[in-house]
């Protein structure tokens, strides 16, 4: 078996894998520039809108926490314009209208306490005992003394819990006096935390120290707020109306000045919970890009296999046909020489039966001598004629064969055909010792076919059974009849047989079991692809140690033709 | 000039019926076989041309008049089929048998339509070129007759 290799294998592979490379190139790459420039854009779009709507909402909630802040005060100081603090110094009356107000508001205001000038609480409502208390001392007493209005920061005070002060001064008989409130912390912190957005988002209230006004948030391990990561660019923070917006370690932050700025509201979120609805859409898109992609891939690995073992295919066929090219033109020149001697030949031996004949002549002229010599004279040159007529009788049969190698199609009766080639390897077969018989069905049909492929297909097959018997000489029958409208040939020797791992390879091309050197392993498969063309068909049966049969079925092609005519004589 | 037109007048046993009074030119390159080819038609009363290559068988229908041309279509100096066509110019009644290698009866045809009388392939038995001579000699004799009523 000489597996002569069409082309290496790692020339399909290395193949393979640039046209799967290019395909992923050319298909990735804009793939992911464009839906990388979709997903950058959709993020900074989805971020401002996200900006805009944390500050819209900041912003209402500071008006809203100043309102709540503001009525407050509006509040006492109403109760202060309309009764006086005369009244008010009154325990019972004072109490009384504690309870009014919180009817009106709940128990947001938890006590009322009037202070004179010197920081004594001389009146008191509410549920701690903090009549007579001493506040001269007390921070926010004296910050409130030289404010009309006042809010304290939160303090724990002398109640010792955290709460914080509101407080209205009033000029009374020419001295200060306050009418205060306390605001109980915890209405209050519900109050700023009513802002919650999504599951981290929120809101708390520290000074401008940093201490927290409000709870402080769960996750702020700190007693203070950083200051720092509300301030931009290391300045001091500035009163102003404009919220002031920073993306800090992962959390955006967003403050807002309230109470004249002392306080700042801060709105706290984590920045992966701002944009969770956009992260939940980029993981979509990546899923669906990665799925794309991967489609992609397999496409790519897919039909490049599939192309290139195309090509594979027809690198092979066309290796084929070059060789069959070959053998073609091999017969053809063989055919030529073989014609070119011919016409060589014809000449001398021309000349020599002529001048056979001219001895003849002159021996009649002398007519009258009979004797023994004469005779044999005469036997001789007939002999000479006869023989001169076997040449050129072998001439002539090489000519015919010449003639025919061309392959264009002409109408042929095959059993001159097979009579030919029989002709042309009968010396073979005689040295083989192989008998060659024919079974030849009288008046086939003509068909329609080139010449020298089928002489290729035939030689090829008695050549192939030559060789099998060529040890052990044999017989070759060849048959030619009409089955089913088709015509049969059949080549069968009584060889040694192909055995069954063989036989359904050998019309694979370059598959030979003949010595290195001695076959192309092309011979039946070339005349596998003649016989295919031919529209016909070429199968083998053999047995071994019994024989090898061929079996050519060719359809009659003039036949349908003239069917179709006589179905339709006007055409 | 190598023309030699032997008498033959000697061979009276080999049948020599109305064949005297045929003129024949006998081209071919093959010396050998012209010459014995010559032999034996002369021997059978033809009066036989001999030519060795193309040029030299117009040179000699230039001077004389024959009755049939044999001509072998493959030869070296000139195509035969160069020769017929000149022939066919120089002399239309002429008749001319083309000698063929066996397979290449293309160029025989093509010879037949420019004019020849009939082809014979080669090599070819001597009675069947007689008969072939003799036909066309025959046929020439009636074409001159009809020349001859016409004019």
């Amino acid at each position: 078996m000489n597996g002569r290799g069409v082309i290496d294998g790692t020339y399909y592979r290395s193949l393979t894998k640039k046209m799967i490379l290019i395909v992923l190139l050319v298909s990735l790459t804009p793939l992911m520039l464009v839906s990388g420039m979709i997903l950058y854009e959709f993020q900074h779009s989805y971020s401002e809108k996200v900006t805009d709507h944390l500050s819209v909402l900041v912003d209402k909630h500071r008006v809203h926490i100043d309102n709540f802040l503001e009525i407050k005060l509006k509040e006492i100081h109403s109760l202060v314009e309309t009764l006086g603090i005369d009244q008010l110094q009154n325990e019972s009356f004072l109490e009384d209208q504690l309870s009014k107000i919180q009817k009106v508001y709940g128990i947001v205001f938890e006590d009322l306490g009037v202070i004179n000038p010197d920081g004594l609480q001389i009146a008191y409502a509410g549920p701690y005992k903090l009549l007579k208390a001493q506040y001269s001392e007390a921070i926010w007493f004296n910050k409130a003394i030289k404010k009309e209005f006042y809010i304290s920061d939160v303090f724990l005070g002398l109640r010792g819990l955290p709460h914080f002060i509101v407080s209205v001064r009033v000029n009374h008989r020419g001295k200060p006096w306050l009418l205060r409130a306390t605001i109980d912390f915890m209405k209050f912190n519900k109050v700023v935390e009513n802002l919650r957005v999504g599951k981290t988002g929120l809101a708390f209230i520290v000074n401008r120290e940093g201490q927290f006004q409000t709870a402080p948030p769960q996750n702020i391990a700190d007693k203070k707020f950083n200051m720092d990561i509300i301030k931009s660019n290391n300045d001091e923070i500035e009163i102003n109306e404009s919220l002031n917006f920073k993306i800090y370690q992962g959390i955006i932050y967003v403050s807002a000045f309230l109470k004249n700025g002392d306080w700042i509201m801060v709105y706290r979120q984590e920045l992966d919970d701002a944009l969770s609805d956009f992260k939940k859409t980029q993981n979509v898109a990546v899923l669906i890009i990665i799925l794309g992609a991967l489609v992609i891939m397999a496409m790519a690995v897919i039909l490049s296999g599939i192309s290139v073992s195309r090509i594979e295919e027809a690198d092979r066929e066309k290796e084929m046909m070059n060789q069959q090219m070959i053998e073609t033109g091999k017969l053809a020149s063989v055919g030529e020489l073989a014609a070119g001697i011919a016409h060589e030949i014809n000449n001398p031996v021309a000349i020599m039966v002529e001048e056979a004949g001219w001895m003849q002549d002159l021996l009649e002229d002398d007519g009258t001598n009979d004797s023994e010599n004469s005779k044999e004279f005469a036997r001789s040159l007939k002999q000479i004629q006869t023989q001169g007529q076997r040449c050129k009788e072998i001439t002539h049969k090489l000519l015919s064969f010449a003639r025919k190698t061309d392959s264009r199609i002409h109408d042929i009766q095959v059993n001159e055909l097979i009579n030919e080639v029989i002709e042309l390897s009968g010396q073979r077969a005689k040295y083989a010792s192989v008998n060659v018989t024919t079974n030849l069905e009288e008046n086939l049909p003509l068909i329609r076919i080139s010449q020298t492929e089928f002489q290729q297909v035939l030689l090829n097959l008695i050549n192939n059974a030559v060789d099998a018997m060529e040890k052990t000489g044999g017989t070759i029958a060849i048959s030619s009849y009409i089955e089913d409208d088709d015509i049969i040939i059949t080549v069968s020797d009584t060889g040694p047989g192909i055995p069954k791992a063989n036989l359904s390879r050998i019309f694979d091309p370059f598959y030979t079991t003949k010595p290195v050197g001695k076959g192309t392993g092309l011979g039946l498969s070339i005349c596998y692809g003649i016989i295919k063309k031919l529209g016909g068909d070429l199968n083998v049966h053999s047995v071994l140690k019994e024989g090898t049969k061929f079996k050519i079925r060719i359809p009659v092609i003039g036949k349908s033709n003239d069917e179709k005519l006589k179905k339709n004589p006007k055409k | 000039m190598k023309t030699r037109n032997t008498n033959t007048n000697s061979s009276a046993s080999l049948s020599k019926e109305n064949t005297n009074q045929i003129k024949l030119l006998l081209v071919d390159d093959e010396a050998g076989y012209v010459n014995v080819l010559a032999n034996r038609l002369n021997k059978r009363g033809v009066r036989v041309a001999k030519a060795y290559s193309g040029t030299e068988a117009i040179r000699i229908l230039r001077r004389n008049d024959f009755d049939v041309a044999v001509l072998d279509l493959k030869m070296e100096d000139m195509d035969g089929i160069e020769v017929l066509k000149i022939f066919k110019k120089m002399d239309p009644d002429l008749m001319v048998i083309m000698l063929t290698g066996h397979g290449s009866e293309e160029a025989a045809t093509y010879g037949l339509e420019m004019g020849a009388f009939d082809y014979l392939t080669k090599p070819c038995e001597l009675p069947e070129l007689l008969s072939k001579i003799k036909e066309a000699h025959q046929k020439r004799k009636t074409l001159l007759k009809n020349h001859l009523l016409t004019r």
